[in-house]
């Protein structure tokens, strides 16, 4: 187990590595950052004392080093819009977002399994058929529109759910205030979380389906119908276990990628988000906030995948965390 | 009356472009506590007659006619419910490759307590005394520590002998083996007939043993079907298929052992392959292969027949039959 982990720690680091060298790279190509800083009536030899101040003008290699070992003390730079630490910015957002994904998922695994299992078993009805159709459908729609009409449908026609904000919260501890504590939450958080799990949605229902029908043509599943086990029990036990072992690896990957695909939702939705403050960041050039939520993204996922990998072993009793060695 | 009456058996399977038969119109009976072997080449329909019997073909296959008279009642056109009934409980399956028989995610406890708790009200203490007892009877070491084992724990022979144990569970009339030994290593598949025998004949359950093999058939069962291209073309005794084989295709599977070639010599193999289902040729299926095809055989379906202590559906046996029997004469 010990062994496993550190190799896990490794290629984590290995991966923040990479992720923070791409996302410093890409700072220099954003535009220049003085122009945001100070306007246009400064003069060009201003410009350039500034630039030397900020050691704009060093070396890529000075600068990132000075860059990640500022990283790794916490320090991801100072916005240049909020006049404040990036990460503490981030961090504001970060639980608006994470909510929001953890809505999605909520609503990705409640609908995805049950349908998945469903068209699966009965390939051939109709409603099966319905379901595989819409699939297509809602793999095609991009995230805005169907956001888009989402609040033209329950927000402006019927009038049933608002169309932007988190309404109200309630604070828990830090910068973290949750949706899930009061009605006004709830109806606030629906409509974004499913235009959010719609995008990948119909990708889970379909990667079930496919897993569910592979694991239902292998011999145990036979061997359990020739023992006279009960349909429920096949399906739900002995074939849906084994289906979500590789949807957990797959699906894990997904949810963190979800993180990133809040972006677009959360400016449909004006959802207080790091997704929205991101878009945000990107038309002010705001660059050490870029960066920082690049890197705080990148974090996100490592750790989810890493969590996903410890699942699995937990789930499969084939995997052996304590005697998994490097 | 038989345990186990097979009537007119008809398998189909309904491909992309045509549907295609993969039994066609069997017969058969099995005594109570009788063991009957079934052989042929692969593709031959053994399995499917096999899985036939406890109406679990998977699609795209199903019974197209026909009538499975086990212990009285119609297989063919019982209800879901009245199958499960039967299945695990009544008639029991052993299959061909234990690696794969048994859940990976499931512990051996949980696999043999559920097919307990899905024919009989018991408690899962109660289910897992039952269990170890069964465990025991197939010589598995230490039976109360392998319910809590995961199958991937465990070798293959000792996979298939808790696939025995499972079979047994619920004490059936009849097991239905479908080359329980093919997927082991040659030591251990030994043992694992032994030990199926064994247990058949003092518990006095009827066997079905699906088999390529006739060395094990010739063991194993008092009865033989000889199958080919999804018919029955030889059945009788096993002493006397053996000793005697009557239809050309069991004479060269009997030829093609081992045993009846010196060493450094070639086996005697069946020239030519099994027609697919779908390209069977016309008349009896055997005839491109058969050295003594005649224009009959490649017009007409030769009829199923008793010659002399057994049943045969080749057009040329009684003639073959004849000209043996007066070589013997003059030796």
């Amino acid at each position: 187990m010990f062994a496993y982990l550190m190799k896990r720690l490794f290629q984590a680091i290995a991966v923040m590595f990479a992720i923070s060298l791409i996302s410093f790279a890409i700072q220099d190509n954003l535009g220049d950052p003085l122009r945001e800083l100070v306007g246009q009536s400064v003069s060009e030899e201003v410009r350039q004392e500034l630039r030397d101040e900020l050691g704009l003008n060093d070396s890529f290699f000075k600068q990132y080093t000075r860059f990640a070992g500022k990283v790794l003390q916490g320090d991801l730079g100072t916005s240049y819009f909020f006049k404040e630490p990036a990460l503490d910015v981030i961090l504001k957002k970060l639980p608006a977002t994470l909510e929001l994904v953890l809505g999605a998922t909520i609503i990705i695994i409640g609908v995805s399994v049950p349908l998945g299992v469903y068209t699966a078993i009965k390939p051939n009805s109709l409603f099966s058929k319905i379901v595989m159709g819409i699939s297509i459908i809602g793999i095609s729609i991009p995230v805005f529109l169907t956001a888009i009409l989402m609040i033209f449908i329950f927000s402006v026609e019927l009038r049933w759910l608002p169309s932007f904000g988190r309404g109200d919260v309630v604070h828990v501890f830090g910068p973290w205030s949750t949706n899930f504590a009061t009605v006004d939450g709830w109806l606030h958080i629906l409509l974004p979380s499913v235009a959010l799990a719609s995008i990948m949605l119909p990708l889970f229902i379909r990667l079930i389906r496919a897993e569910m029908m592979e694991t239902l043509q292998s011999e145990y599943v036979r061997f359990a119908w020739a023992k006279g086990i009960r349909p429920k029990r096949i399906w739900f036990v002995h074939a849906l276990k084994n289906t979500l072992l590789p949807v957990i690896t797959v699906g894990g990957v997904q949810i963190g990628t979800m993180v990133a695909y809040t972006i677009l939702t959360e400016t449909v939705f004006q959802w207080p988000g790091m997704g929205f403050m991101f878009l945000e960041a990107v038309n002010r050039v705001d660059t050490p906030l870029i960066v920082a939520y690049l890197i705080v993204v990148g974090f996100i996922f490592v750790v989810t995948n890493t969590i996903v990998d410890l699942i699995y072993g937990l789930v499969n009793p084939t995997v052996n965390l304590s005697r998994m060695d490097a | 009356m038989p345990l186990l009456s097979v009537r007119d058996l008809v398998v189909k399977f309904a491909m992309r472009d045509e549907t295609v038969t993969a039994l066609k119109s069997i017969s058969f009976d099995v005594a109570r506590g009788d063991r009957l072997g079934i052989v042929g080449e692969s593709g031959a329909g053994k399995s499917v007659t096999g899985f036939a019997l406890l109406n679990l073909i998977s699609r795209p296959g199903f019974i197209d006619s026909g009538e499975i008279l086990f212990d009285g009642m119609n297989m063919a056109d019982m209800s879901d419910a009245e199958l499960r009934e039967v299945r695990g409980n009544k008639m029991a399956m052993i299959f061909q490759d234990p690696m794969v028989t048994l859940n990976p995610v499931l512990t051996i406890g949980q696999q043999m307590v559920e097919t307990l708790q899905a024919h009989r009200k018991l408690s899962r203490k109660e289910a897992e005394q039952i269990a170890v007892l069964k465990l025991r009877e197939v010589y598995i070491p230490a039976p109360e520590e392998r319910l809590a084992q995961y199958p991937h724990e465990l070798s293959g022979g000792m996979r298939q002998r808790i696939i025995i144990a499972i079979a047994l569970l619920l004490d059936p009339q009849l097991i239905i083996a479908d080359e329980p030994t093919t997927a082991l290593d040659v030591t251990i598949q030994a043992d694992i007939m032994e030990l199926l025998l064994e247990l058949c004949t003092t518990k006095k359950v009827s066997l079905i043993l699906i088999t390529h093999d006739l060395g094990v058939v010739s063991q194993m069962t008092e009865n033989t079907l000889v199958m080919y291209a999804g018919r029955i073309i030889e059945a009788g005794r096993t002493r006397e298929i053996i000793n005697d084989p009557q239809h050309p295709y069991t004479q060269g599977l009997i030829n093609a052992l081992p045993q009846q070639t010196l060493p450094g010599e070639r086996l005697k193999q069946i020239p030519g392959n099994m027609p697919s289902l779908s390209a069977a040729p016309k008349g009896c299926a055997f005839n491109a292969r058969c050295e003594f095809a005649q224009d009959r055989c490649r017009m007409e379906v030769p009829n199923f027949e008793q010659i002399g202590p057994v049943k045969v559906a080749c057009h040329e046996v009684r003639r073959l039959h004849h000209e043996t029997h007066k070589q013997e004469d003059l030796a």
